[in-house]
């Protein structure tokens, strides 16, 4: 099938990794992919800070950028969560219906990269292989906003190779929120280190995650302690093959 | 968002404790510098999580059980000047008094002076959140009323001239042995002795309070009450406890006096069948609570054997109807005060109680005390509603399905629309700059400039705001190549699908 990619403003800059390999891995499963050049960002920073006003005109832009595509898939659950339970819900609440009703047509067919996986192409195995220590930490807006479940470990359970690890508390928030890390920094910061014990008590050397956000913010906190586990993106992990490693 | 505005008149008094007196990052980041609060902490919310998901987990229908839930408190809430009405009625027909109070300050003059025409010294106290929101005990004090708090934990925090810091266990942050230093310090009987015998031991703390408590009982007139549930229907209140301390108050003195907030009615008798399930579960992770004490109007009128000689019933808004007007936020009226949002919040969890400043802590109280105060400008409330992740497990775990995380998000809209200036501006820019590909990109290239100011490959200190950030983690450095630069050099390459 042919999926348009929102590669998400926070991948496109800072982890370009995550956003490659879900173009990687899409394709090597047979599917097209298109990147629409006039994306930028899903809005979520300005509605969860409290700027629903500003926010409009990036939910406009998105919805003008990707209504014209049958499926949208991104490698973040805390975007696709923004578009599918934020965006008609604040086009509607700043009186504009006819945006709130695009908003609801495109939020039907936006998947997490997992959902689109497991539940559209039907998925498990997707032909991975991934020689390392792995602990996955769910992220809050995976579990909790759009529900993936076990999708990922489904996912991660089939991929050759790999060292599948529990993480201690793994439900448990690792302290980002936005801007919340910058307002209640010092809460955050300790948020974190609870996290960061954990992931170390696992002996992994790979912590992965649904989203480059809480894996940046994760990875601040192991760079910042010294601690020797790398983050990386579920898609890394899911279009590593023989031969590639990590992309 | 819009908020249906119906012309609520201001408060005219006081609001009680619903309001601190610092932000909450900053009384945050106190609370944090205190290793042996985090401690308490950190055991005694783990162990109340995990015991009420076990039980939780045992019940079948549980959802439908949240469902009933909110269904109930929705439609108490559409109809809640017909239902109080209803419940005046009911309570004055078995010979008991109500009273109706806009605010803390009206509340707390009807209590005292209905204490005060006991010729009332003295008042045993009912564990209840209604009460510490208005400040009831500094009020008796000033009119020369002594309240004594007989729930164990409240008595603790009293006795140590403290707050408490969470709804269901007050003394959260402290532990046994803290314990037992304010007994020794503060414990005095009616002689002026202080409890001997007393280690740290749980059974001789709770002797020494058994003792200290049980004269109290037994020679004080008056009785002051909350109530987690009021029966419009019959006029029947409910207090539902574990010690028992509460069944002593609402059944030996005289006269009783419950202070209760308007949202508490129920319809019928029968919903209280679904929230004696969802309340003992959520809150003490029990199956069923050991005492659920039921009263309707008075001693020996209509028909009913039970009951004090006197009872007064009053009615606290304290903005309350401010919070019904909300449209979105008006789901926090749901609350039945059980606590889990708070033993599941990772901020909370690390923080305490205190930090929120208000009598309603954590994620509940994040969204509950502005919408009672509203915010002003330069108010500290208006700090709560950041105070939060949005991780959502508080919404999981809230027997009456307040959508917690989409009602803090709504108030942030709300408290961003005074001051913030220098951030609007900063949000007004960025939403600019990410409404277009070629603005996004171009701002872009400026700011990978950044990259020459990395050592390592990250930054581990910045300037403010991002200090923010480098305080507590690294920032890597953006990398070489955006996504956009790989996916252009690969179609100019003849890579990839087309």
């Amino acid at each position: 099938m042919r999926v348009a990619l929102l590669a998400t403003c926070v991948a496109d800059t800072i982890a370009p990794r995550a956003a490659r390999a879900t173009v990687r891995l899409l394709e090597r499963l047979g599917h097209e992919v298109d990147f629409p050049a006039e994306q930028t960002c899903c809005g979520q920073m300005h509605i969860n800070s409290g700027y629903p006003d500003l926010a409009m005109r990036l939910i406009r832009h998105h919805a003008d950028t990707f209504g014209g595509y049958d499926a949208v898939v991104l490698p973040s659950a805390s975007c696709a969560g923004s578009i599918r339970h934020q965006h008609a819900v604040v086009a509607r609440s700043r009186g504009d219906a006819g945006l709130a009703e695009r908003a609801d047509a495109l939020a039907a067919r936006t998947y997490e990269l997992s959902e689109l996986l497991v539940d559209v192409l039907g998925v498990h195995d997707v032909g991975a292989r991934y020689p390392h220590r792995v602990t996955y930490h769910p992220t809050c807006h995976s579990l909790r906003m759009l529900r993936v479940g076990d999708r990922p470990l489904t996912l991660l359970r089939h991929v050759r190779d790999i060292d599948l690890v529990e993480l201690p508390a793994a439900e448990e928030c690792c302290g980002f929120g936005g801007t919340f890390a910058m307002k209640n920094s010092a809460t955050s910061g300790a948020i974190l280190a609870d996290k960061v014990a954990n992931i170390r008590s696992t002996a992994a050397s790979v912590c992965a995650a649904a989203d480059s956000s809480c894996l940046l913010h994760i990875g601040g906190g192991l760079s910042r302690s010294r601690t020797p586990v790398r983050t990386v993106h579920l898609a890394e992990i899911l279009a590593s093959t023989e031969g590639t490693d990590a992309l | 968002m819009s908020t249906a505005f119906l012309g609520m008149p201001e408060l005219p008094g006081g609001h009680g404790n619903l309001r601190g007196a610092a932000e909450f990052p900053d009384a945050a980041r106190q609370a944090l510098g205190n290793r042996q609060l985090r401690d308490n902490l950190a055991h005694a919310t783990g162990a109340i999580r995990a015991k009420r998901s076990a039980v939780v987990d045992e019940v079948p229908d549980w959802e439908e059980l949240r469902a009933a839930g909110s269904a109930v408190k929705a439609d108490t809430l559409a109809r809640l000047p017909e239902l109080l009405e209803q419940l005046e009625s009911a309570v004055q027909a078995r010979g008991g008094v109500v009273h109706w109070a806009r605010d803390a300050e009206e509340a707390n003059r009807i209590v005292t002076e209905l204490a005060g025409r006991q010729g009332a010294r003295e008042v045993v106290k009912v564990k209840s959140m209604a009460t510490q929101e208005i400040g009831l005990d500094a009020a008796l004090d000033a009119a020369g009323i002594t309240a004594t708090e007989t729930d164990l934990a409240e008595l603790i925090v009293q006795l140590d001239n403290d707050r408490p810091s969470h709804i269901l266990v007050p003394a959260i942050h402290r532990n046994r042995r803290e314990i037992a230093e304010i007994f020794a310090e503060h414990m005095r009987d009616d002689q002026g002795r202080p409890p001997t015998d007393l280690g740290d031991d749980p059974a001789a703390l709770t002797e020494a309070a058994r003792r200290y408590l049980r004269e109290k009982f037994l020679r004080t007139p008056v009785a002051v009450s909350g109530a987690n549930f009021a029966v419009a229907e019959t006029g029947t209140l409910c207090v539902v406890e574990s010690e028992g301390n509460g069944r002593m108050c609402l059944t030996l003195p005289d006269t009783l006096i419950t202070v209760m907030g308007i949202e508490k009615v129920v319809p019928t008798w029968r919903d209280l069948e679904i929230f004696l399930q969802l309340l003992p579960r959520s809150s003490t992770g029990e199956r069923m609570n050991p005492y659920t004490s039921m009263w309707s109007g008075v001693h020996g009128e209509g028909g009913a054997p039970d009951g004090p000689r006197e009872f007064h019933l009053v009615l606290l808004d304290n903005g309350r109807t401010r919070a019904l007007a909300d449209d979105v936020g008006r789901q926090a009226l749901h609350c039945i005060r059980c606590s889990a949002c708070l033993n599941v919040c990772p901020v909370y969890s690390r923080t305490g109680g205190h930090a929120y400043g208000s009598t309603y802590p954590g994620p509940i109280g994040a969204i509950l005390s502005p919408l009672l105060t509203g915010m002003d400008a330069d108010d500290t409330n208006a700090s709560l509603p950041f105070a939060s992740t949005l991780c959502g497990a508080c919404y999981d775990v809230c027997p009456v399905k307040i959508d917690i995380p989409s009602v803090l998000v709504h108030l942030r809209g709300q408290a961003t629309r005074s001051g913030h200036r220098t951030e609007r501006a900063t949000m007004r820019l960025l939403a600019w700059l990410m409404s277009s590909a070629g603005r996004f990109t171009a701002a872009r290239r400026l700011m990978r400039l950044a990259r020459f100011g990395a050592r390592g490959g990250r930054f581990r200190r910045l300037p403010p705001p991002l200090s923010g950030w480098t305080d507590h983690r690294d920032l890597p450095a953006p990398p070489r190549r955006t996504f956009r630069q790989w996916w252009a050099a690969r179609r100019r390459n003849g890579g990839g699908a087309r």
